[in-house]
């Protein structure tokens, strides 16, 4: 009985009805779509990192230390045979890391110099910019960041100083041959790229590397000498870590989205609701218990809520998908500032998020449902009748 | 054969707090109604005769003294156990109607009949007898807003007597209405009160339905000052 009241309450109301639902189907819009920029935001910052720079994981030099350029100089080897093969089955890429110094424009800037196989395709990198280039010395890849730090443009040349296996100096004129546009700052600001033979040739580490990095879906090797296997998920642990971090903020956001949200069906529900007070006061008169009142309020708040969860994917289910697909491009290159952003954000709809917000919206317009109608029912009807309710 | 009780108040005392003081709305109201019955509860405004309708309707509760309906003593009694009685025995008519503006006709004097559980054919047949006893079966599919206001009142009077109460309580229900439509109503209501056994009590002031009621108690700043039986009516 009281089903059959609340859909005709809801659908008699047009104007009414339209109204609540519109500003609940707004609110699921927004706190899914920020939310799901937000995820989009943290979820790019790792498969960036994982597309250009990770694949499947790598195989590191025992002295090898990423985050330490002082292990640079000991980090070298022959690469173990097993490993070996997969290079030569192109699943894998090796790349001999080393300190340098180069000299554009007259001034001296300290760099990482990393020598890897041009014709790699194991990640997003254009390292085939840096074959045949036979008129040119030392040929050199580097990031737009890079390029707009040292002041750098293709065909730019610069010398480049580095120190080799016998602690001897030597220098040669590097010449830019690309500049190519990464949203990985970690492969552009600096950092140069030249060809693994060239770099080995000039470091004396003939047939050396510092690491290797192969393509996905592939077994570990376990015959690998003294060197280390990462797996991805060691490699992107500072992206986990950061993203960890940054959850309790996340919380905070996705919290006062929702309480933006509910502000705003709150106000619609509850102003819908007191209007409605002389309504509720008839059905008191004509037998309605005050249970029953508020259930049929609370009824008609779910239904409100399913339908603007209908609406939402209806209406603003094609914009989420739009966004989802093609992203929103962001004013500014965040990556000059060190930071993954993608220059096109993409939102992450998560099946956790959407549930989620569903079920808390949801929850919120029955509980603004709930209350104002109870608080109206605990009125004399003589009251209520007379419209006396107010918030 | 003797006429059943539907009232019996006795010593009925209403007072209203107003900040740390009281005022008397009703004052040792003694009164008996018996079945079938068609009477006025008359004064001035502040008179007592809405708030005397509300402690009958067990729509509010009396400070003192007793008031039993149909044999139901209202006094004690919970929210719930008063609007279970409204809903089975008695019918509203309120000045400003209060139909729900979203529901039609139909819908609007089907309402009490949804609250007490009756089957869906037996619905239909009711409301349909309901709304051609007023004579509004051209406008059951109308809502209120494309309604005059003796069309509104005229389906709230067949809301109010749809489930065939035992007792009618109207509040002013000529208030908001012209003389012509005032008149209408009444006709309708005393043609009913003759064709059902409903008992009928009206709040008013306006003069053009006294002429219909059978018994007038007057009242005045809270008491009984007059109970009159009308032995020529102008519905007889």
């Amino acid at each position: 009985m009281l089903f059959n009241i609340a859909i005709k309450n809801l659908f008699g109301a047009k104007l009414r009805t339209s109204l609540n639902v519109f500003v609940t189907s707004i609110s699921f819009f927004l706190v899914i779509f920020v939310s799901g920029m937000y995820d989009g935001m943290r979820e790019y910052a790792k498969n960036i990192t994982i597309e250009t720079e990770v694949a499947g994981g790598t195989y590191w030099h025992p002295e090898y230390d990423s985050m330490d350029p002082r292990t640079f100089e000991n980090s070298h080897s022959i690469i173990p045979n097993q490993i070996k093969k997969l290079i030569d089955q192109k699943y894998a890429f090796g790349v001999l890391v080393s300190q340098a110094s180069i000299y554009p424009n007259g001034r001296i800037m300290p760099v990482v110099m990393k020598g890897i196989t041009p014709n790699q395709t194991i990640v997003n990198m254009p390292t085939n910019v840096l074959n045949q280039h036979n008129d040119i010395t030392i040929p050199v890849l580097i990031g737009s960041g890079m390029a707009k730090n040292a002041n750098l443009k293709i065909g730019d040349s610069f010398t480049i100083r580095w120190l080799d296996t016998d602690r001897t100096y030597d220098a040669d004129e590097g010449t830019i041959v690309h500049i190519m546009e990464t949203e990985n700052f970690k492969l552009d600001l600096g950092h140069i790229w030249i060809p693994l033979s060239k770099a080995q040739s000039m470091l004396a580490m003939k047939d050396q590397a510092t690491y290797v990095t192969y393509s996905k879906n592939l077994e570990v090797i376990k015959d690998i000498e003294d060197w280390i296997h990462h797996d991805v998920d060691y490699m992107i642990r500072d992206m986990e870590a950061l993203i960890k971090a940054d959850e309790p903020g996340a919380q905070v956001m996705y919290s006062i989205l929702l309480a933006l949200a509910a502000m705003g069906i709150f106000n619609a529900q509850v102003l819908s609701i007191f209007r409605r007070g002389k309504e509720i006061g008839t059905l008191m008169a004509l037998g309605m218990t005050r249970a029953r009142v508020v259930t049929l309020f609370t009824l008609e708040g779910g239904l409100n809520a399913l339908l603007s969860s209908v609406i939402t994917l209806i209406i603003f289910g094609p914009v989420l998908f739009y966004f989802g697909r093609d992203g929103i491009p962001l004013p500014m290159d965040y990556t000059e500032m060190g930071m993954l952003v993608a220059k096109r954000l993409i939102p992450v709809y998560s099946f956790s998020l959407i549930v989620s917000t569903t079920i808390l919206i949801s929850i919120i317009v029955l509980i603004v449902s709930y209350i104002p109608s109870r608080k109206i029912t605990k009125m004399k009807p003589t009251d209520a009748l007379r419209g006396k309710a107010a918030v | 054969m003797e006429n059943k009780n539907v009232i019996n108040i006795k010593n009925l005392v209403k007072r209203f707090p107003i900040g740390r003081d009281y005022f008397t709305a009703l004052q040792n109201v003694d009164l008996k109604l018996t079945e079938g019955e068609f009477i006025g509860l008359v004064g001035p405004s502040g008179s007592g005769k809405t708030t005397l309708l509300n402690i009958i309707g067990g729509l509010d509760s009396a400070t003192k003294g007793s008031v039993s309906v149909l044999g139901n003593s209202m006094d004690n009694t919970s929210h719930n156990e008063r609007a279970i009685i409204r809903r089975q025995y008695m019918g509203f008519i309120f000045q400003s109607y209060n139909l729900l503006p979203v529901y039609s006709v139909f819908e609007n004097v089907e309402l009490p009949l949804i609250l007490n559980n009756i089957e869906k054919s037996e619905r239909e047949k009711k409301v349909s007898q309901a709304i051609e006893w007023v004579g509004l079966s051209d406008k059951k599919n109308s809502k209120p807003a494309d309604m005059s206001g003796g069309e509104c009142q005229r389906t709230a009077i067949a809301r109010a007597i749809v489930h065939e109460p035992a007792l009618l309580l109207a509040d002013e229900p000529t208030a908001n209405l012209d003389a012509k439509n005032s008149h209408n109503i009444m006709k309708i209501l005393s043609k009913l009160n003759s064709e059902i056994s409903t008992s009928f009590v009206f709040a008013t002031h306006d003069e053009k339905i006294m002429g219909y009621l059978r018994r007038i108690i007057h009242l005045e700043d809270g008491k009984i000052i007059n109970d009159e039986k009308i032995s020529k009516p102008k519905s007889s």
